[in-house]
């Protein structure tokens, strides 16, 4: 094979040996010979690259980038002969600090590449770190290669995903999870059979991007815990795995075990999501820490205002400047590095409307990030999920710029469920729509039912288990004096807040969180599962447990046994959802019978058989799905009825006739106690009286005409 | 210390042994010798790792290449691994095609 010309070092300065390099890709990139190392800025009038050994506190070099190591805006050049695996680099930038114009140059600063696949400084979870490091955040240069053996991103239609969110550490570092490797990929890798046994298909993670878990920490005044950057919103870079996450990241392998950790979940059918959080990063506003960006090209990555301040419509100090063209291409540029090296299947934008304002920070008609995004050829097939509002009062809930490629998380559906499921009056309308896949907000758009993730909690705000046992947050071990997190929960505790020995209060409150799953189940929509509602994990009334890295997030596994019951009827609910295609259509009903079946697609009843009540004052609806309307009229199935009674008594349904020569079949009644609670599916009970089924209080059927 | 390692090649089986720590400074050296063995007709690679003390990303490659390059059809044994080089190997997903074991029999 013929050696490139272009190989050999042109230059030598002091020890090293350097060549002009290539301005893309941007980053650190290993060449033959060497590493490419390319940075942009478009304001910054010297640059200079500052090598240090892993894990020393000095740096062993500093080499400036030469006149024609710069290309247009960017400083780029191949330094040969690196030991990379044991290297940690950075930039010094020099240029004007003018604050007023945007600029906040500082030479003496060493600069995280914005590019950066690995980061050293917090490779080991909670390690102290060294305060008097002149550099606490460091670039590394990452393997981009991997075995793979054949995986790929598994592209399973969107309607038929049941997500499941969980945070990497919570999920298994409490003792009681007993993997060997806890909180770390590794620990979620020897979960995967209980994830298999659920029967969720897709787990989406809270932010895996660097962050560094010691930002703003603090001991809590209430507990006298620490408090940490726990959650990890708020990003050091985009490009690279939390180190410590990983169990092999003291050994700089985070990438090849987060690789893995996606192999072996696609290997059992999962796929993976990643929550992103490109809205702000860790820099904060004008007092926060010199990381990367503000002192590259501070004009350039931030939304600024006229005076020169940091924009806040994220809550957290500062703005990512998502629709400047050079941010924009970074955004594009990672999506598609984690789409395309770690064969992630799709994203969840945290607090997404902030991608859709300009510089400005005004609302954008057709944002071109966002436009972007739906149409670029590398993410074609992930899936893209929008938190369709932002902390600058953006709103967008059903008209989030899609171009028929996003979907949302549906705020509505949240709300609205919990509402009804608590027996508020005045819901039955909403519920409808919710359970029809939220038409109101999507149907006229020519949006599809999968527009719409569908959930009833997530990280943000109460467990489902605290939700039917606090009426308010408890949240002073964040040592904020309980003013954090949302006052409007739209909770119940069930007649008792907290814990309780009671045995009729903890039977409403299983009832209560059945009915909540049951709904979530049978609503078309993408239904997405918080991890370990399955077990009734609770955080103690804590409803933003985003600094606690203790036994209040940590998910407790004991609880399997001790609430077998609740975990029983999620996995056969789950397992109910994915038999029955009829729930997971992807277009939205049209209310009509179009496959002369005798019924109509979707039809609406109430205590009275096709008669919906669906004024101020009812708590009851019911429905029945015609199976052989399922997926359009595409595939048959079972017709299925489905009674809310979401009164604190009970109530007769009177059925709508099964289809001619079928009998009804009770699969679920939350009301009973097990095993009469659900029997799973292909065991579903002759119902006695076919003319009229008994709701009772607070609880959901659903029936099986078979 | 870096790694020392040997190659040997007999009856159809490619025989590494490693020692000390398999980095960037061993790496590349070591996958210049297994690059010799491309195009042999091979039944097994069998690393002898008892005194192996580490394995870094450079080192799990060239386990890797092994595995593509020299014995696409066959077998591959990891013999005597300790246990923090065996923790890193199922972290990083390469035991799933490895034979790991104590000892090795011809």
């Amino acid at each position: 094979m013929m050696t490139r010309v272009d190989s050999y070092p042109t230059h030598i300065y002091k020890e090293f040996k350097l060549r002009p390099g290539r301005p893309l890709p941007f980053g650190a990139t290993i060449v033959p010979g060497g590493v490419n190392f390319s940075i942009y800025s478009s304001h910054a009038i010297d640059c200079e690259l500052v090598l240090f050994r892993k894990h020393e506190p000095k740096a062993f070099a500093r080499i400036p980038f030469m006149r024609d190591f710069k290309i247009g805006n960017v400083y780029t050049m191949v330094v040969f002969d690196l030991d990379y695996e044991n290297l940690e680099y950075g930039y010094t930038m020099d240029g004007p600090f003018d604050p007023g114009r945007g600029h906040r140059f500082d030479g003496t600063r060493i600069l995280m590449d914005p590019y950066a696949k690995a980061t050293g400084g917090r490779d080991e979870w909670g390690k102290e770190p060294d305060w008097n490091n002149v550099y606490q955040h460091r670039a590394r240069i990452a393997f981009d290669d991997f075995d793979w053996e054949g995986d790929h991103p598994l592209e399973i239609p969107f309607e038929d995903l049941i997500v499941y969110e969980l945070h990497v550490r919570s999920f298994t570092c409490h003792e009681s999870s007993q993997v060997k490797h806890k909180g770390t990929f590794a620990g979620i890798v020897e979960k995967i059979h209980y994830l298999k046994e659920l029967g969720v298909n897709c787990i989406e993670l809270m932010p895996i991007h660097a962050f560094d878990e010691f930002e703003n920490s603090r001991l809590s005044p209430a507990t006298g815990k620490r408090l940490m950057n726990y959650w990890g919103y708020s990003n050091l870079g985009f490009f690279a795995p939390k180190a410590g996450y990983a169990a092999t990241g003291k050994f700089g392998m985070e990438i090849d075990e987060l690789k893995n950790l996606v192999r072996e979940l696609h290997r059992n059918g999962i796929e993976v999501l990643l929550d992103v959080v490109f809205n702000h990063t860790a820099e904060g506003n004008e007092q926060g820490p010199y990381i990367s960006y503000r002192g590259i090209d501070n004009q350039t990555y931030y939304m600024l205002t006229p005076e020169g301040y940091y924009f806040n419509f994220s809550g957290c100090g500062n703005t990512l400047n998502c629709n400047n063209p050079i941010v924009r291409n970074m955004i594009l540029d990672c999506l598609r590095y984690w789409a395309s090296e770690y064969h992630i299947d799709g994203f969840r934008f945290d607090l997404a409307s902030i991608l859709g304002r300009d510089q400005n920070g005004a609302p954008m008609n057709n944002p071109p990030l966002l436009e972007s995004l739906a149409f670029d050829p590398v993410l074609g097939k992930c899936k893209l999920i929008a938190e369709a509002w932002d902390a600058g009062g953006l709103y967008q809930v059903g008209s989030f710029p899609n171009w028929g490629r996003w979907a949302e998380w549906n705020g509505r559906f949240r709300d609205d469920v919990r509402r009804f499921v608590k027996g508020d009056a005045g819901l039955a309308k909403a519920i409808i729509q919710r359970v029809e896949g939220s038409p109101d907000l999507y149907h006229s758009q020519g949006r599809s039912t999968s527009s719409s993730i569908n959930f009833i909690t997530c990280h943000d705000g109460f467990t489902l288990m605290d939700l039917v046992s606090y009426n308010d947050k408890h949240n002073e071990a964040n040592g904020e004096d309980n003013r954090d997190g949302s006052n409007d929960n739209c909770s119940w505790n069930c007649g008792c807040e907290g814990a309780t020995d009671d045995p009729g209060i903890a039977f409403l409150r299983r009832k209560q969180m059945k009915n909540a799953v049951t709904i979530l189940m049978v609503s078309q929509g993408i239904p997405m599962l918080l991890s370990g509602d399955e077990l009734g994990n609770t955080q103690f009334g804590n409803n933003n447990a985003y600094c606690q890295d203790n036994e209040i997030s940590w998910l407790d596994w004991t609880l399997l046994e001790a609430n077998q019951e609740l975990y029983n009827y999620f996995k056969n609910m789950i397992a109910f959802r994915h038999a029955h295609p009829v729930l997971r259509g992807k277009e939205h009903f049209r209310n009509v019978d179009y496959v002369a079946s005798g019924y109509p697609d979707i039809s609406w009843h109430g205590t009275r058989a096709w008669q919906a009540d669906v004024s101020e004052h009812s708590r009851c609806v019911a429905y029945l799905l015609c199976g052989k309307h399922a997926k359009s009229g595409t595939c048959e199935d079972s017709t299925i009825y489905v009674a809310m009674n979401m009164h604190w008594e009970m109530h007769g349904f009177e059925l709508p006739a099964p289809p001619p020569g079928e009998n009804w079949h009770v699969f679920a009644n939350t009301d009973l106690a097990p095993p009469c609670d659900i029997w799973g599916v292909g065991h579903e009970q002759p119902l006695v009286n076919e003319q009229q089924v008994l709701a009772g209080p607070r609880s959901v059927l659903v029936l099986v005409a078979k | 210390m870096t790694a020392e390692y040997g190659v040997e090649l007999r009856n159809r089986t490619a025989r590494i042994t490693i020692k000390g720590k398999l980095d960037t400074t061993s790496a590349p050296g070591l996958s210049e010798e297994l690059k010799k063995l491309q195009g042999q007709e091979i039944d097994r690679v069998v690393f002898f790792v008892n005194e192996l003390e580490y394995i870094s990303s450079a080192g799990l490659r060239v386990i890797i290449f092994a595995k593509q390059k020299v014995g696409v059809k066959a077998d591959i044994y990891f013999i005597g691994a300790q246990q923090a080089v065996l923790d890193i190997l199922k972290m990083t997903g390469l035991t799933n095609f490895l034979i790991c074991q104590d000892s090795y029999e011809e």
